[in-house]
């Protein structure tokens, strides 16, 4: 088939145009199926035996739908494991960083984008600069300042680093908030609106998009995030979601059924979040990964 | 800058007030949370140092056991420079592959797009923890599946020779996240550049490398980059997959490093290690920008600038 369409303007074609549209169309489907296919095996393995019994686990060949489904798993699970409290837990860190996150960015790419003051093009190239020097530099000293203030095991260490706002997140709103018109802001301030009503009641409510991406993201990293959590807390009551499965694994090792069910249960957030979020976010996302 | 500060006018001067006031986070971030530390990590970098006693002043002898005398660091430095040389290029290649695909005029293509990008999203523990029981090599799923055609699967993660590979088969499940970028790049190239190639006769293959690979490197250029940085930092996945092992063959720099800093609490090393990182990182990028004005196309210019 690519060989006729290759060669269609030496010879003329075997195949009308009509067909060689329907098989190349064809075709990209059959690609694109198997390949879909491949990326979602590992989801539905996991959702296969998080419905299996323990013994079922091991049969040989494996069976991809168990009968019966053995649904009590996801309650024996919370049985086992404390999942509501880490679960809770989770969603203490992501109100925090959400709350962080929201007050810093706007403000901070507001000021970038609209705002004249001496050494503004400098700091913002240093804020860009900042984004490449890896984590682990800082990770250290981080560590012993909040250790110094006692402040380990507590969730502040997780919390506080939001309300310094995300480059990547304010680089996002900056790059937004200048392709808004300029009229708007001159035309509120004509009305005699301050610099802080221009951004809270004009420039704001335009900025649902990177918003939107400001908010998933920032819930995705916090929820995902191993790391952090793992560093600065130490008591068992006090973890999140990720420190928990990561307990878990190490105590019932053998019990995969029940490990795969907890493990759904962490990732089904994610999912939920994605399906409802997803068209807002990959074009967003991937303008910026354009111009860098 | 204080000559610029009176000069301005009151109504200016006003602006800019407003204008540090808003950055205010950032920059006190920047300089207590970022500067501050990197300043304290190079000192740290030249103590000695295990958290509880005062850090003691020992100058690059940290820098010198590291690179001449510690197996473990030079094993670390082995696995994650073969682990990026490995992972970055297949990533680079497989999400441009897949990206050309996405770009295919055919109708649902957002369904597929939404199921490759998936992934992307999911990380963390939970997923590390589901690719230890997809990649088991008595019950797992890939093995299974190869069995079906014939093939006695290897044991993955549980075996050294193919533990560092198993990590990069399972990192391109995320290959998703490059290829929406690689996509978003493509639907940038102006469609009369193909319509003009096609009526000089330019094959399918001809116009891919012609037109579409030159639009597309400064794409290529900054994921890169990115990638790059990204693979050198692996942690989370290993550390539950593998911790290290077997026999340290996905012993990777991050865990080394994690070791040392909170669990031995050597600070003073493990700063040392970060700085080697760094090192390392910003080295490669520089020869990465250096190299890239004769692989890299500037629309601009309209040729590759020298």
């Amino acid at each position: 088939m690519t060989t006729a369409a290759h060669e269609a303007p030496i010879r003329t074609p075997l195949l009308s145009r009509r067909w060689r549209l329907f098989l190349g169309h064809s075709l990209a489907y059959l690609v694109m199926s198997a390949l879909a296919f491949v990326f979602m095996v590992p989801l539905f393995w996991m959702l296969s035996t998080s419905l299996k019994s323990r013994w079922e686990v091991f049969a040989w060949p494996p069976q991809w739908i168990p009968v019966p489904a053995h649904w009590e798993n996801f309650r024996l699970i919370f049985e086992r494991v404390p999942l509501w409290r880490y679960a809770g837990n989770t969603v203490i860190l992501v109100i925090g960083n959400l709350i962080g996150q929201l007050f810093a960015v706007p403000l901070v790419a507001y000021a970038f984008a609209r705002l004249r003051f001496p050494g503004r093009n400098t700091l913002f190239f240093l804020m860009i600069a900042t984004m490449m020097i890896p984590y682990q530099v800082t990770m250290i000293p981080l560590f012993t300042i909040f250790q110094r203030l006692g402040l380990v095991n507590t969730y502040v260490p997780l919390i506080l680093p939001a309300f310094f706002g995300g480059p990547f997140f304010i680089f996002l709103m900056h790059q937004y908030i200048k392709t808004l018109p300029r009229d708007l802001d001159d035309a509120a301030r004509i009305d005699g609106a301050g610099t802080w009503a221009i951004l809270y009641q004009i420039i704001l409510p335009l900025c649902r998009p990177p918003m939107t991406i400001v908010v998933v993201y920032t819930f995705w990293f916090t929820w995902n995030d191993f790391l952090h959590p793992l560093i600065y807390l130490n008591d068992i009551s006090k973890f999140t979601i990720q420190l928990g499965l990561a307990m878990f694994r190490g105590r019932f090792d053998v019990e995969w059924n029940l490990l795969m069910a907890a493990t759904l249960l962490a990732v089904l957030p994610l999912l939920i979040v994605y399906f409802f979020a997803q068209r807002h976010l990959i074009g967003g996302i991937a303008s910026v990964g354009l111009k860098g | 800058m204080l000559n610029t500060w009176r000069q301005m006018r009151p109504r200016a001067r006003r602006e800019a007030l407003e204008g540090y006031l808003g950055i205010s986070p950032w920059l006190i971030g920047f300089l207590l949370f970022t500067l501050g530390p990197i300043l304290a990590s190079l000192y740290f970098s030249m103590t000695q140092w295990n958290i509880v006693e005062t850090p003691k002043w020992i100058g690059f002898a940290n820098y010198i056991k590291l690179l001449t005398d510690d197996p473990l660091f030079t094993k670390a430095l082995q696995v994650t420079l073969t682990y990026v040389a490995l992972a970055v290029p297949l990533r680079l290649v497989v999400g441009l592959g897949l990206s050309l695909l996405l770009n295919l005029k055919v109708r649902g293509m957002d369904v597929y797009r939404t199921i490759f990008y998936l992934p992307a999203v999911l990380s963390g523990v939970a997923v590390a923890l589901m690719w230890i029981w997809i990649m088991h090599p008595d019950m797992g799923v890939v093995n299974n599946l190869l069995s079906l055609v014939g093939i006695q699967g290897p044991r993955w993660f549980w075996d050294p020779s193919t533990a560092l590979i198993s990590v990069v088969i399972m990192q391109l499940w995320y290959v998703g996240g490059s290829a929406v970028i690689y996509l978003a790049g493509l639907q940038n190239i102006p469609p009369h550049l193909y319509e003009a190639a096609e009526m000089d006769g330019a094959n399918r293959w001809a116009r891919f490398w012609s037109i579409t690979l030159p639009l597309l490197t400064p794409t290529l250029f900054l994921q890169l980059v990115t990638n790059l940085i990204d693979a050198f930092q692996v942690f989370t996945s290993v550390y539950i997959i593998t911790g290290g092992g077997p026999l340290r063959a996905t012993w990777m720099y991050m865990l080394y490093l994690y070791e040392q800093a909170f669990q031995e609490f050597n600070m003073g090393y493990a700063s040392a290690m970060a700085w080697i990182l760094t090192i390392i990182i910003v080295v490669l990028s520089i020869i990465v920008f250096r190299t890239s004005d004769r692989w890299v196309y500037y629309e601009d210019t309209g040729e590759k600038a020298q």
